[in-house]
Protein backbone atom coordinates (compact mmCIF):
# COMPACT_ATOMS: atom_id res chain seq x y z
CA UNK A 1 0.00 0.00 0.00
CA UNK A 2 1.18 4.08 -0.18
CA UNK A 3 -0.42 6.57 1.22
CA UNK A 4 2.58 8.85 0.10
CA UNK A 5 1.29 9.62 -3.40
CA UNK A 6 -0.39 12.38 -5.11
CA UNK A 7 -3.80 12.40 -5.68
CA UNK A 8 -4.14 10.77 -9.00
CA UNK A 9 -8.04 10.05 -9.69
CA UNK A 10 -10.84 11.59 -9.15
CA UNK A 11 -13.15 10.41 -6.08
CA UNK A 12 -16.16 8.61 -7.09
CA UNK A 13 -18.76 9.94 -5.05
CA UNK A 14 -21.20 7.63 -3.17
CA UNK A 15 -23.57 5.87 -5.00
CA UNK A 16 -24.59 2.30 -5.63
CA UNK A 17 -22.31 2.03 -8.79
CA UNK A 18 -19.39 3.89 -7.19
CA UNK A 19 -18.64 3.77 -3.73
CA UNK A 20 -16.37 6.04 -1.84
CA UNK A 21 -12.42 4.63 -1.75
CA UNK A 22 -11.80 4.57 1.88
CA UNK A 23 -15.32 3.90 3.45
CA UNK A 24 -15.73 1.60 5.98
CA UNK A 25 -17.05 -0.91 3.51
CA UNK A 26 -13.71 -1.58 1.53
CA UNK A 27 -14.25 -4.77 0.98
CA UNK A 28 -17.93 -4.62 0.04
CA UNK A 29 -16.97 -1.89 -2.34
CA UNK A 30 -14.13 -4.12 -4.06
CA UNK A 31 -16.68 -7.08 -3.76
CA UNK A 32 -19.66 -5.32 -5.67
CA UNK A 33 -17.22 -3.38 -8.33
CA UNK A 34 -16.15 -7.00 -9.33
CA UNK A 35 -19.51 -8.56 -9.80
CA UNK A 36 -19.94 -5.33 -12.13
CA UNK A 37 -16.70 -6.49 -14.12
CA UNK A 38 -17.85 -9.72 -14.18
CA UNK A 39 -21.76 -8.71 -15.18
CA UNK A 40 -20.41 -6.35 -17.52
CA UNK A 41 -17.45 -8.68 -18.95
CA UNK A 42 -20.49 -10.89 -19.97
CA UNK A 43 -21.86 -9.03 -23.45
CA UNK A 44 -17.72 -8.88 -24.07
CA UNK A 45 -17.28 -12.73 -23.44
CA UNK A 46 -20.69 -12.91 -26.60
CA UNK A 47 -18.97 -10.53 -29.15
CA UNK A 48 -15.04 -12.05 -28.20
CA UNK A 49 -16.47 -15.52 -28.78
CA UNK A 50 -18.18 -14.39 -31.72
CA UNK A 51 -15.74 -12.61 -33.86
CA UNK A 52 -12.86 -15.18 -32.23
CA UNK A 53 -14.83 -17.86 -34.44
CA UNK A 54 -15.31 -15.65 -37.49
CA UNK A 55 -11.77 -14.98 -37.42
CA UNK A 56 -11.49 -19.03 -37.12
CA UNK A 57 -13.37 -19.55 -40.17
CA UNK A 58 -11.50 -16.28 -41.68
CA UNK A 59 -8.21 -18.21 -41.16
CA UNK A 60 -8.87 -21.22 -42.18
CA UNK A 61 -10.34 -20.12 -45.38
CA UNK A 62 -7.25 -17.85 -46.06
CA UNK A 63 -4.79 -21.56 -45.76
CA UNK A 64 -4.06 -21.04 -42.15
CA UNK A 65 -3.82 -24.16 -40.36
CA UNK A 66 -5.56 -24.61 -36.87
CA UNK A 67 -1.84 -25.06 -35.72
CA UNK A 68 -1.42 -20.90 -36.99
CA UNK A 69 -4.59 -19.50 -36.71
CA UNK A 70 -4.78 -20.03 -33.12
CA UNK A 71 -0.71 -19.33 -32.88
CA UNK A 72 -1.83 -16.08 -34.20
CA UNK A 73 -4.50 -15.99 -31.23
CA UNK A 74 -2.19 -16.53 -28.90
CA UNK A 75 0.57 -14.54 -29.83
CA UNK A 76 -0.49 -11.19 -31.37
CA UNK A 77 -4.20 -11.27 -29.52
CA UNK A 78 -4.93 -8.50 -31.47
CA UNK A 79 -8.79 -8.55 -33.15
CA UNK A 80 -8.36 -6.29 -35.46
CA UNK A 81 -5.04 -6.87 -36.77
CA UNK A 82 -5.69 -10.73 -36.57
CA UNK A 83 -8.55 -9.78 -39.43
CA UNK A 84 -6.57 -7.08 -41.30
CA UNK A 85 -3.11 -10.34 -41.49
CA UNK A 86 -5.72 -13.05 -42.81
CA UNK A 87 -7.19 -10.52 -45.75
CA UNK A 88 -3.57 -9.53 -46.32
CA UNK A 89 -2.19 -12.86 -46.52
CA UNK A 90 -5.02 -13.51 -48.89
CA UNK A 91 -4.23 -10.27 -51.24
CA UNK A 92 -0.75 -11.52 -51.26
CA UNK A 93 0.47 -8.90 -49.70
CA UNK A 94 4.15 -9.05 -48.18
CA UNK A 95 5.09 -10.42 -44.52
CA UNK A 96 7.04 -6.87 -44.48
CA UNK A 97 3.83 -4.67 -44.99
CA UNK A 98 1.23 -7.20 -42.95
CA UNK A 99 4.00 -6.87 -39.45
CA UNK A 100 4.28 -2.62 -40.44
CA UNK A 101 0.64 -2.27 -40.38
CA UNK A 102 -0.09 -4.55 -37.74
CA UNK A 103 2.76 -2.30 -35.44
CA UNK A 104 0.31 0.95 -36.84
CA UNK A 105 -3.12 -0.82 -36.27
CA UNK A 106 -1.36 -1.70 -32.19
CA UNK A 107 -0.20 1.72 -31.78
CA UNK A 108 -2.90 2.41 -29.66
CA UNK A 109 -1.76 -0.02 -26.54
CA UNK A 110 0.64 2.24 -25.69
CA UNK A 111 -2.09 5.00 -24.50
CA UNK A 112 -3.76 2.04 -22.44
CA UNK A 113 -0.66 0.68 -21.23
CA UNK A 114 0.25 4.20 -19.81
CA UNK A 115 -2.90 5.02 -18.36
CA UNK A 116 -2.67 2.33 -15.94
CA UNK A 117 0.55 1.92 -15.63
CA UNK A 118 0.19 4.45 -12.17
CA UNK A 119 -2.39 2.31 -11.18
CA UNK A 120 0.17 -1.29 -11.22
CA UNK A 121 3.37 0.20 -10.29
CA UNK A 122 3.83 -1.66 -7.23
CA UNK A 123 2.84 -4.96 -8.58
CA UNK A 124 6.09 -7.13 -9.44
CA UNK A 125 7.60 -6.20 -13.00
CA UNK A 126 7.53 -10.28 -14.55
CA UNK A 127 4.06 -10.00 -13.35
CA UNK A 128 3.45 -6.73 -15.43
CA UNK A 129 5.71 -8.27 -18.36
CA UNK A 130 2.59 -10.71 -18.62
CA UNK A 131 -0.31 -8.64 -18.10
CA UNK A 132 0.90 -6.28 -21.01
CA UNK A 133 0.88 -9.77 -23.18
CA UNK A 134 -3.19 -9.46 -22.72
CA UNK A 135 -4.05 -5.95 -22.89
CA UNK A 136 -6.37 -5.35 -25.42
CA UNK A 137 -9.33 -2.77 -26.18
CA UNK A 138 -11.72 -4.86 -24.13
CA UNK A 139 -9.53 -5.54 -21.03
CA UNK A 140 -8.77 -2.11 -20.77
CA UNK A 141 -12.00 -0.48 -20.88
CA UNK A 142 -13.02 -3.27 -18.33
CA UNK A 143 -10.14 -2.67 -15.53
CA UNK A 144 -10.39 1.31 -15.99
CA UNK A 145 -13.41 0.99 -15.09
CA UNK A 146 -13.11 -1.30 -12.24
CA UNK A 147 -10.11 0.81 -11.38
CA UNK A 148 -11.74 4.11 -11.10
CA UNK A 149 -14.80 2.74 -9.04
CA UNK A 150 -12.47 1.49 -6.48
CA UNK A 151 -9.78 4.00 -6.18
CA UNK A 152 -6.41 1.78 -6.84
CA UNK A 153 -5.22 -1.43 -8.33
CA UNK A 154 -6.62 -5.05 -8.18
CA UNK A 155 -4.68 -7.30 -9.88
CA UNK A 156 -7.88 -10.10 -9.59
CA UNK A 157 -9.84 -7.74 -11.69
CA UNK A 158 -7.34 -7.12 -14.36
CA UNK A 159 -6.72 -10.96 -15.11
CA UNK A 160 -11.23 -11.32 -14.60
CA UNK A 161 -11.38 -8.30 -17.83
CA UNK A 162 -8.01 -9.84 -19.59
CA UNK A 163 -8.56 -13.68 -19.69
CA UNK A 164 -11.60 -14.81 -19.00
CA UNK A 165 -13.47 -12.35 -20.69
CA UNK A 166 -11.64 -11.81 -23.40
CA UNK A 167 -8.62 -14.43 -24.06
CA UNK A 168 -9.91 -17.73 -23.46
CA UNK A 169 -13.03 -16.53 -25.24
CA UNK A 170 -11.33 -15.23 -28.36
CA UNK A 171 -8.69 -18.06 -28.28
CA UNK A 172 -11.07 -21.29 -27.54
CA UNK A 173 -13.88 -19.59 -30.51
CA UNK A 174 -10.90 -19.25 -32.99
CA UNK A 175 -9.76 -22.75 -32.72
CA UNK A 176 -13.31 -23.79 -33.07
CA UNK A 177 -13.73 -21.87 -35.78
CA UNK A 178 -10.62 -23.02 -37.67
CA UNK A 179 -11.13 -27.04 -36.84
CA UNK A 180 -14.74 -26.22 -37.86
CA UNK A 181 -14.51 -24.32 -41.17
CA UNK A 182 -17.35 -23.63 -43.70
CA UNK A 183 -19.05 -21.16 -44.61
CA UNK A 184 -18.36 -17.36 -42.54
CA UNK A 185 -21.10 -16.28 -40.97
CA UNK A 186 -21.94 -13.01 -40.66
CA UNK A 187 -22.10 -11.65 -37.09
CA UNK A 188 -24.36 -8.71 -37.53
CA UNK A 189 -27.31 -11.14 -38.48
CA UNK A 190 -27.18 -11.54 -34.60
CA UNK A 191 -26.12 -7.82 -33.69
CA UNK A 192 -22.64 -9.17 -32.49
CA UNK A 193 -20.94 -6.35 -34.37
CA UNK A 194 -22.96 -3.22 -32.50
CA UNK A 195 -21.71 -5.04 -28.84
CA UNK A 196 -17.90 -3.67 -29.32
CA UNK A 197 -19.18 0.09 -29.53
CA UNK A 198 -21.93 -0.33 -27.16
CA UNK A 199 -19.53 -1.88 -24.62
CA UNK A 200 -16.55 0.96 -24.97
CA UNK A 201 -19.48 3.57 -25.08
CA UNK A 202 -21.07 2.35 -22.09
CA UNK A 203 -17.79 1.91 -20.33
CA UNK A 204 -16.60 5.60 -21.35
CA UNK A 205 -19.91 6.82 -20.28
CA UNK A 206 -19.36 5.91 -16.64
CA UNK A 207 -15.51 7.24 -16.81
CA UNK A 208 -17.73 10.46 -17.19
CA UNK A 209 -17.20 12.43 -13.96
CA UNK A 210 -16.87 15.73 -15.04
CA UNK A 211 -16.54 18.35 -17.26
CA UNK A 212 -12.88 17.56 -18.48
CA UNK A 213 -14.19 13.73 -18.84
CA UNK A 214 -17.17 15.05 -20.74
CA UNK A 215 -14.51 17.09 -23.17
CA UNK A 216 -12.31 14.86 -23.58
CA UNK A 217 -14.79 11.93 -24.12
CA UNK A 218 -16.41 14.43 -27.42
CA UNK A 219 -13.30 15.79 -28.44
CA UNK A 220 -11.41 12.47 -28.69
CA UNK A 221 -14.77 11.09 -30.44
CA UNK A 222 -14.59 13.88 -33.25
CA UNK A 223 -10.99 13.87 -33.44
CA UNK A 224 -11.19 10.07 -33.81
CA UNK A 225 -14.19 10.29 -36.77
CA UNK A 226 -12.42 12.97 -38.37
CA UNK A 227 -8.61 11.19 -38.59
CA UNK A 228 -10.60 7.83 -39.42
CA UNK A 229 -12.28 9.22 -42.49
CA UNK A 230 -9.74 11.64 -43.64
CA UNK A 231 -6.66 8.59 -43.19
CA UNK A 232 -7.65 5.54 -41.39
CA UNK A 233 -9.85 4.61 -38.61
CA UNK A 234 -6.67 2.90 -36.59
CA UNK A 235 -5.07 6.56 -36.70
CA UNK A 236 -8.49 8.48 -35.80
CA UNK A 237 -8.49 5.91 -32.87
CA UNK A 238 -4.98 7.28 -31.74
CA UNK A 239 -5.67 10.44 -32.21
CA UNK A 240 -9.05 10.89 -30.23
CA UNK A 241 -6.74 9.25 -27.55
CA UNK A 242 -3.83 12.10 -27.60
CA UNK A 243 -6.44 14.55 -28.46
CA UNK A 244 -9.11 14.04 -26.74
CA UNK A 245 -6.98 14.34 -23.12
CA UNK A 246 -5.23 17.69 -24.15
CA UNK A 247 -8.80 19.27 -24.60
CA UNK A 248 -9.96 17.60 -21.16
CA UNK A 249 -6.94 19.36 -19.56
CA UNK A 250 -7.74 22.93 -21.39
CA UNK A 251 -11.03 22.93 -19.35
CA UNK A 252 -11.32 24.91 -15.94
CA UNK A 253 -13.37 22.37 -13.47
CA UNK A 254 -16.58 23.72 -12.71
CA UNK A 255 -16.91 23.69 -8.44
CA UNK A 256 -19.49 20.69 -8.77
CA UNK A 257 -16.98 18.46 -10.36
CA UNK A 258 -15.65 15.66 -8.25
CA UNK A 259 -12.79 16.83 -6.23
CA UNK A 260 -9.48 14.83 -6.93
CA UNK A 261 -8.75 13.21 -3.39
CA UNK A 262 -8.71 9.86 -3.90
CA UNK A 263 -5.32 8.04 -3.23
CA UNK A 264 -4.27 4.73 -5.28
CA UNK A 265 -3.13 1.41 -3.11
CA UNK A 266 -1.48 -0.33 -5.00
CA UNK A 267 -2.25 -3.46 -3.54
CA UNK A 268 -2.18 -7.12 -5.40
CA UNK A 269 -4.99 -8.56 -4.65
CA UNK A 270 -5.61 -11.44 -7.00
CA UNK A 271 -5.94 -14.02 -4.36
CA UNK A 272 -6.84 -11.84 -1.37
CA UNK A 273 -9.89 -9.97 -1.73
CA UNK A 274 -9.96 -9.19 2.03
CA UNK A 275 -7.24 -6.75 1.15
CA UNK A 276 -6.92 -3.49 3.91
CA UNK A 277 -7.38 0.12 2.70
CA UNK A 278 -5.64 3.04 3.72
CA UNK A 279 -7.56 3.34 6.94
CA UNK A 280 -7.27 -0.52 8.00
CA UNK A 281 -11.16 -0.86 6.78
CA UNK A 282 -11.97 -4.27 4.80
CA UNK B 1 0.62 -29.20 -40.47
CA UNK B 2 1.81 -25.72 -41.88
CA UNK B 3 3.41 -23.50 -39.47
CA UNK B 4 4.86 -21.04 -41.83
CA UNK B 5 2.47 -18.16 -40.47
CA UNK B 6 3.49 -19.09 -36.63
CA UNK B 7 6.63 -16.96 -38.19
CA UNK B 8 4.26 -14.00 -39.20
CA UNK B 9 2.38 -14.27 -35.59
CA UNK B 10 6.23 -14.02 -34.02
CA UNK B 11 7.40 -11.43 -36.02
CA UNK B 12 3.57 -9.59 -35.62
CA UNK B 13 3.41 -10.45 -31.52
CA UNK B 14 7.10 -8.65 -31.76
CA UNK B 15 5.63 -5.41 -32.89
CA UNK B 16 2.49 -5.74 -30.54
CA UNK B 17 4.06 -6.05 -27.27
CA UNK B 18 6.21 -3.14 -27.10
CA UNK B 19 3.61 -0.99 -27.12
CA UNK B 20 1.61 -2.92 -24.66
CA UNK B 21 4.20 -3.22 -22.04
CA UNK B 22 6.77 -0.30 -22.58
CA UNK B 23 4.84 1.82 -20.28
CA UNK B 24 3.95 -1.00 -17.67
CA UNK B 25 7.85 -1.60 -17.29
CA UNK B 26 9.37 2.03 -17.35
CA UNK B 27 10.29 2.55 -13.78
CA UNK B 28 8.17 5.58 -12.06
CA UNK B 29 5.14 5.76 -14.01
CA UNK B 30 3.39 5.93 -10.88
CA UNK B 31 5.21 9.07 -10.10
CA UNK B 32 4.80 11.03 -12.84
CA UNK B 33 4.18 14.95 -12.87
CA UNK B 34 0.63 16.17 -11.87
CA UNK B 35 -0.23 17.35 -15.29
CA UNK B 36 1.04 13.81 -16.58
CA UNK B 37 -1.09 11.92 -14.17
CA UNK B 38 -4.09 13.89 -15.45
CA UNK B 39 -3.56 13.67 -18.87
CA UNK B 40 -3.38 10.04 -18.66
CA UNK B 41 -6.50 9.64 -16.44
CA UNK B 42 -8.06 11.41 -19.09
CA UNK B 43 -7.03 9.07 -21.67
CA UNK B 44 -9.41 6.20 -20.24
CA UNK B 45 -12.74 8.36 -21.74
CA UNK B 46 -10.85 10.22 -24.36
CA UNK B 47 -10.38 6.43 -26.24
CA UNK B 48 -12.94 4.35 -25.38
CA UNK B 49 -14.96 6.91 -27.05
CA UNK B 50 -13.06 7.15 -29.59
CA UNK B 51 -13.08 3.43 -30.04
CA UNK B 52 -16.94 3.50 -29.93
CA UNK B 53 -17.00 6.55 -32.60
CA UNK B 54 -14.80 5.01 -35.14
CA UNK B 55 -16.94 1.64 -34.68
CA UNK B 56 -20.07 3.54 -35.54
CA UNK B 57 -19.62 5.85 -37.92
CA UNK B 58 -16.68 4.67 -40.13
CA UNK B 59 -16.35 1.79 -42.35
CA UNK B 60 -13.48 -0.56 -43.98
CA UNK B 61 -13.82 -1.70 -47.43
CA UNK B 62 -11.25 -4.82 -48.14
CA UNK B 63 -8.81 -2.32 -49.09
CA UNK B 64 -9.21 -0.28 -45.87
CA UNK B 65 -10.58 2.68 -47.64
CA UNK B 66 -12.72 4.38 -44.93
CA UNK B 67 -15.89 6.14 -45.30
CA UNK B 68 -18.80 7.36 -43.31
CA UNK B 69 -21.74 5.35 -41.95
CA UNK B 70 -24.50 6.37 -39.98
CA UNK B 71 -26.94 3.49 -39.63
CA UNK B 72 -28.60 1.26 -36.99
CA UNK B 73 -25.97 0.80 -35.40
CA UNK B 74 -26.04 4.32 -34.53
CA UNK B 75 -29.00 3.94 -32.62
CA UNK B 76 -28.20 0.47 -31.22
CA UNK B 77 -24.92 2.17 -29.14
CA UNK B 78 -27.13 4.96 -28.40
CA UNK B 79 -29.62 2.49 -26.63
CA UNK B 80 -26.95 0.90 -24.66
CA UNK B 81 -25.41 4.67 -23.64
CA UNK B 82 -29.21 5.57 -22.58
CA UNK B 83 -29.31 2.35 -20.76
CA UNK B 84 -25.95 3.09 -18.84
CA UNK B 85 -26.47 6.80 -18.01
CA UNK B 86 -29.75 5.49 -16.55
CA UNK B 87 -28.20 3.00 -14.24
CA UNK B 88 -29.39 -0.33 -15.71
CA UNK B 89 -26.12 -1.49 -16.13
CA UNK B 90 -23.93 -2.26 -19.17
CA UNK B 91 -25.15 -5.78 -19.96
CA UNK B 92 -28.52 -4.73 -20.11
CA UNK B 93 -27.66 -1.84 -22.75
CA UNK B 94 -25.45 -4.38 -24.59
CA UNK B 95 -28.06 -6.90 -25.00
CA UNK B 96 -30.64 -4.73 -26.04
CA UNK B 97 -27.84 -2.66 -28.46
CA UNK B 98 -27.64 -6.72 -29.92
CA UNK B 99 -31.52 -7.33 -29.88
CA UNK B 100 -32.02 -3.70 -31.58
CA UNK B 101 -29.93 -4.05 -34.49
CA UNK B 102 -30.72 -8.12 -35.21
CA UNK B 103 -34.24 -6.90 -34.85
CA UNK B 104 -34.19 -3.86 -37.61
CA UNK B 105 -32.19 -5.89 -39.51
CA UNK B 106 -34.11 -8.92 -39.61
CA UNK B 107 -37.14 -6.25 -40.45
CA UNK B 108 -35.59 -5.09 -43.40
CA UNK B 109 -34.11 -7.87 -44.99
CA UNK B 110 -30.22 -6.50 -44.73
Amino acid sequence: MREDLPPLTDSPEATPDSPVPGSTDGGDDLARSRRRLQLDGLGIIASAGGFGFVYGLAARAAGFSPLESSGMSVIVFAGAAQFAAVGYVLGGFSWLGIVVLTAFLNARHFLYSAALAPYLGDVPRPVRAVMAHVLTDEAFALTIAHFRRIGRADTWGYWWAAIMTTFIPWNVASILGSLVGGQIPDPSRFGLDVIFPAAMAGLAVGLVTGRRELVAAVVGAVAAVGVGLAWDPAAGIIAGGLLGPLAGLATPRRASDRPHEAIIVFTPTMDDPSATRPDGSR
Amino acid sequence: MSTTYVWLALLMGAVTYPWRAVPLLTPGMHRLPRLVQEYFRLVGPAILAALAAVNTFVVIDARRHPTAHVGIELLAVGLCVVLVAARRGLLVGLVAAAILAATVRALSGG
